[in-house]
């Protein structure tokens, strides 16, 4: 929900890695979005096109790769990956709250020249 | 320059979250336990909150009556619960609404202060806010920091306010499957209360399946059960926030 203020931190930490690295321009930006984030990556793309516009990232391609659900059961001492709501281990049924990854809202790299 | 990929693999944090960083090491700091309670509109927040707060500072003492100041309607009389908790706890609460101060004048019937945040249209409080309201507060004066958020069960369960507690509240008219439609509320709950549960049966409420629901949904949750009209089920919710707010300050003074 909160993609604009999310995107907006995004591309200040993608502009200013690229003017320290020299450069002038910045080609592509890749994000890595959990899917239990909460956050929409068609959002991320619409706050992107606004927030971009008046910096070097200005008519930059988005990149978002998103990050499945894992989970730890504790019982079965096993991860395991989660694509429904309910985060159930395969092996002994038993619902987790414990999420190794699927939250994360990730700066990965950027292309710049 | 030729193309090249400067590599970064870092979390980004965004503005609000820095926010709520510095509003929960000013609260640490001042020794305040934050809740942030969240529902849908009308589940009754408020009527929780009201219960809560007159509850636990009129701790033995004798039966409290809420009435309305906005209809100008006394409510049922609020029977204080048996057992006392040891020390009072002191407490204020910011509420958050559209639009009207309603909810603040009920919540300061109870004794507590109570700010009203009107957002004008944003659908959920911020840590900004948080940070602009509670800066009008006398923290050190203070145990517990009530949050009742803007009633929305969608945009509130993303944005950090600097909270301690998180807890969302549902009610017996909203059905069985409500955890399931909006799983990101319910799985970032610390606790989980079903209120309203004195209507329970003329509302067709099927317990089983909405406790099944909660379980599989969000397995890390405590779960009360209360009527916070009547005031059933309220004693466990105040032990545990009692024993919450204990443990941290514990914490605190070994730090």
């Amino acid at each position: 929900m909160h993609e604009i203020g999310l995107m907006q931190d995004a591309i200040d930490i993608a502009v200013d890695r690229a003017r320290r690295c020299g450069a002038s321009h910045v080609r592509s930006v890749r994000l890595k979005v959990g899917e239990d984030s909460g956050i929409v990556p068609d959002s991320l793309r619409f706050a992107f096109d606004i927030l971009s516009g008046e910096t070097i990232a200005k008519g930059a391609s988005l990149e978002i790769e998103t990050v499945p659900v894992r989970c730890y059961c504790h019982g079965c001492a096993r991860e395991f990956i989660s694509k429904s709501a309910f985060y159930e281990c395969p092996t002994c049924g038993h619902p987790t709250a414990d999420v190794h990854a699927g939250r994360e809202f990730q700066l990965v790299s950027v292309e710049v020249d | 320059m030729r193309p090249r990929t400067i590599e970064i693999h870092e979390a980004v944090q965004g503005h609000n979250d820095q926010i709520a960083d510095r509003n929960r090491k000013r609260f640490k700091k001042a020794g305040v336990f934050v809740v942030n309670v969240m529902s849908a509109p009308g589940s009754g927040k408020t009527q929780f909150l009201c219960r809560t707060l007159a509850d636990i500072a009129s701790w033995g003492q004798s039966p409290y009556t809420l009435t309305d100041p906005v209809h100008d309607r006394a409510h049922h009389p609020f029977q204080s619960a048996p057992g006392r908790i040891d020390n009072r706890l002191r407490m204020a609460v910011i509420v958050g609404d559209i639009a009207t101060d309603n909810d603040a004048r009920r919540l300061s019937i109870t004794g507590a202060e109570a700010i009203q945040i009107t957002t004008g249209g944003y659908c959920h409080l911020d840590a900004g806010m948080i940070a602009e309201a509670a800066a009008d507060i006398d923290l050190h004066d203070l145990d517990v920091l009530v949050i009742e958020n803007v009633g929305n069960m969608v945009c509130p369960a993303t944005f950090d306010l600097g909270e301690d507690l998180r807890v969302a509240l549902l009610s017996v008219t909203e059905g069985e499957d409500k955890p399931l439609k909006y799983p990101t509320l319910f799985k970032r709950a610390d606790v989980i209360v079903v209120n309203k549960i004195d209507i329970a049966e003329v509302a067709g409420y099927q317990r089983d399946v909405a406790l099944d629901n909660l379980a599989r949904i969000a397995p890390q949750a405590r779960v009360f059960e209360v009527s916070a009209r009547t005031g059933k089920g309220m004693p466990e919710w105040y032990e545990y926030l009692n024993s919450r707010v204990r443990t941290v300050r514990k914490e605190t003074a070994y730090a």
